[in-house]
């Protein structure tokens, strides 16, 4: 069966400020979206809201993910079902090499399915990581470095893709994984992104920019503004957006831009 | 008054002279020996017990020792068995090798071996006993001359008069001993010992050593009177790994000091995860031109634990450098004392010196106090510490969490992180895989209460 995220209504807060009025989406296994909107409309407080960031507070609505309440769920649960999100920021944890984590992490969901699991070996997983490496562009080196630990915007970003390719989720919301790249960079990355995209993957796309579009081809847009997903279209609302900005969606709106 | 009882001057264990003249005696110990011991005696009754009103000692409150228990003197006994000491503290340190081991039980031994080879070149390796009958000039010039004296402090004084047991290389010039050494002092029994390390690089010498700490969690208490000495020579060059694992019913009170003459290097890790409670005065004296001292600590202290490292990095002469980071995590009750002065001398210009302490507090109950400390007296220097005190963010653990990964695992991935870089400075797989089974174990301790 198709697994589905769908999004109901959902209001959340940061610190007491309400960020997200009122969110109804749906992500389905297998379809690409995109979400676009300016600085401070909430892409990224949904996203996080989403993973289970213990920063944000959902105050109400509903978030079903498999059949299941995704908001009952500590972060490490959802994950484990399927749920990915590549972090716009992603955070450095000095001690702890990527290898490692990945193997913890690849325990973790081997465990959830039965308590007895020894974890994978080491040889199958250095295949499996190496494999992912390699076609990721990222050096076989970076394994034994610390996660996330002095590396470039654009190692971090590719590391956060090869994560999301050994942990091979159900559906992956990429928050602004294309900020802060150059144009190799974002070229390898968007690559990376759709030789994952297939009938078991659904993305969710979160940029500013129409440029990642280029490379992952969503086949629903959607725009936020000020906490609420105000359009929905096809491929050709990303090509209005890119050709008269924001400004006539404000206006439609009646909406004032906040500055972030 | 409460401030009365707070100031109370500790009580002594209950020893006399006549301890000192019946050890000596059962040593069979030469002349100069037996006099030291009773020089040492001398002193150690002249000092008063260590007591909260004392500087070094204001934070480090032991008047709950039970001296008639942990007080009792353990003396040697002729051959212990080696099984005895669980054999995780003794095998061998890379694969199935190590140039040397060196075992006590309580103040016995339980063995002395040493590879052929190295004997062939001049390596001596052996206890403390042996080598005072087999090595007298050597012992004699070395033990509790220049890096611990017996005039250091009360504890120092009661080492000098009643060890009972210790561990002696002597490594000659020029040698690079390329298998690491090893040595354990193991305390099966509820009682005191005072157990010594002398260790000796001449000119040139190089080696990697590891010693080891151990007891089980007794009903009784017992106590811990240690000296370690480690001398390197000029050009020599000593990786010395210390890693203690007490039970909790043991009391430590050790001075530990190594000289380092003109280009030497010292590598001093030490852990420390187990007893009761502990003072501990590491002391690095960097003698020599261009000489080089780094200490890195890692303690962990978890229920009602308290442990008190005190260091000193002395530099004594122009072009040395000393590197200090001792980094602590705390749980439940748990205290932590770090307490760290770099001395300048005047004498030593183009002196680099730096130390850091970092303090995870993992509970609210805990406390750590960090005091860092700097007396310059040269003007052509550069020195500077660090003391932090932090908890665990909650950014990295959601990072964690994020891929599947529970909270209490993400949590203990965060704090190995924190010790990873003192963890990697211990050259053995082995031992660290120990160390890190014995962090997990007070952090699974955490998640059952």
């Amino acid at each position: 069966m198709v697994a589905a995220l769908e999004i109901r209504n959902l209001h959340a807060s940061v610190e007491g400020t309400p960020i997200l009025k009122g969110v109804n989406l749906t992500i389905k296994q297998g379809e690409t979206h995109a979400l676009m909107g300016p600085n401070g409309s909430g892409k990224s407080t949904l996203a996080n809201v989403l993973m289970g960031n213990p920063a944000y507070t959902v105050d109400s609505g509903q978030v079903i993910f498999d059949g299941v309440d995704l908001l009952e769920l500590e972060p490490d649960a959802r994950s484990r079902l399927g749920l990915f999100m590549a972090f716009q920021y992603p955070v450095a944890i000095p001690g702890v090499t990527l290898a490692n984590f990945l193997r913890s992490a690849i325990n973790a969901r081997r465990r959830d399915v039965d308590p007895a699991d020894k974890g994978i070996s080491i040889p199958e997983f250095r295949r499996l990581l190496m494999d992912k490496m390699n076609y990721l562009e990222i050096s076989p080196d970076f394994a034994s470095r610390y996660l996330n630990d002095g590396f470039s915007g654009g190692e971090k970003k590719r590391a956060e893709i090869l994560q999301m390719a050994v942990l091979q989720p159900k559906i992956a919301i990429l928050d602004e994984t294309d900020s802060g790249l150059d144009i190799d960079a974002l070229r390898i990355v968007a690559g990376g992104v759709n030789r994952l995209v297939g009938p078991d993957l659904g993305v969710l796309v979160i940029t500013h920019y129409k440029r990642i579009l280029d490379y992952i081809r969503p086949q629903y847009i959607h725009i936020m503004m000020d906490g609420r997903i105000v359009e929905s279209g096809g491929p050709e609302l990303a090509d209005q957006l890119e050709a008269e900005g924001y400004k006539p969606i404000f206006e439609k709106y009646g909406i004032v831009p906040t500055e972030e | 008054m409460t401030v009365r009882s707070l100031t109370r001057t500790p009580a002594a264990p209950s020893l006399t002279v006549a301890d000192v003249e019946a050890l000596s005696k059962h040593n069979n110990e030469p002349q100069w020996l037996r006099e030291r011991r009773l020089a040492a005696w001398e002193l150690y009754e002249a000092l008063p017990m260590p007591s909260t009103n004392d500087e070094a000692w204001r934070r480090t409150d032991y008047r709950r020792i039970k001296w008639r228990e942990a007080g009792r003197l353990i003396m040697p006994v002729g051959r212990a068995p080696l099984g005895v000491i669980p054999a995780h503290h003794y095998a061998p340190l890379l694969g199935d090798r190590q140039g040397g081991l060196v075992a006590h039980v309580d103040a016995s031994v339980a063995t002395a071996e040493l590879d052929p080879a190295l004997a062939a070149q001049g390596v001596i390796f052996t206890d403390l006993n042996t080598a005072v009958q087999q090595h007298p000039e050597l012992v004699e010039q070395y033990l509790m001359t220049t890096a611990v004296r017996p005039e250091d402090g009360k504890f120092a004084a009661l080492h000098g008069a009643l060890w009972t047991h210790g561990v002696f290389l002597y490594v000659p010039p020029g040698v690079a001993v390329e298998l690491p050494l090893h040595s354990v002092f193991y305390a099966a029994s509820s009682g005191l010992t005072l157990g010594h390390i002398l260790i000796v690089l001449d000119r040139g010498a190089q080696v990697t050593y590891m010693h080891e700490y151990g007891s089980p969690t007794l009903e009784e208490q017992s106590a811990f009177v240690g000296a370690t000495e480690l001398i390197v020579g000029e050009d020599a060059r000593l990786q010395y790994v210390a890693l203690q694992h007490w039970g909790r019913n043991m009391y430590e009170f050790s001075h530990q000091r190594t000289r380092v003459q003109r280009n030497g290097t010292i590598d001093w890790v030490i852990g420390s995860m187990g007893g009761k409670l502990f003072k501990v005065f590491m002391e690095v004296d960097l003698d020599g031109e261009g000489s080089t001292g780094r200490m890195s600590g890692l303690y962990f202290a978890d229920k009602d634990q308290m442990m008190d490292h005190d260091t000193q990095q002395n530099h004594n002469a122009p072009h040395t450098t000393s590197d200090l980071l001792f980094k602590g995590a705390l749980m439940d009750n748990a205290r932590s004392v770090w307490q760290g002065m770099i001395y300048v001398d005047p004498v030593a210009q183009k002196t680099d010196g730096f130390q850091a302490n970092r303090n995870l507090m993992l509970s609210r109950t805990c406390r750590a106090d960090s005091i860092p400390g700097l007396e310059i007296k040269a003007d052509d220097v550069r020195c500077t510490h660090a003391a932090t005190l932090s908890q665990l963010d909650e950014e990295p653990i959601f990072y964690l969490m994020s891929r599947g990964i529970p909270r209490r695992e993400a949590e203990k991935l965060a704090v190995d992180g924190f010790f990873g870089p003192i963890m990697e400075r211990i050259p053995f797989a082995g031992v660290r895989e120990r160390l890190q089974e014995s962090i997990d174990a007070k952090l699974l301790g955490q998640a059952d209460q």
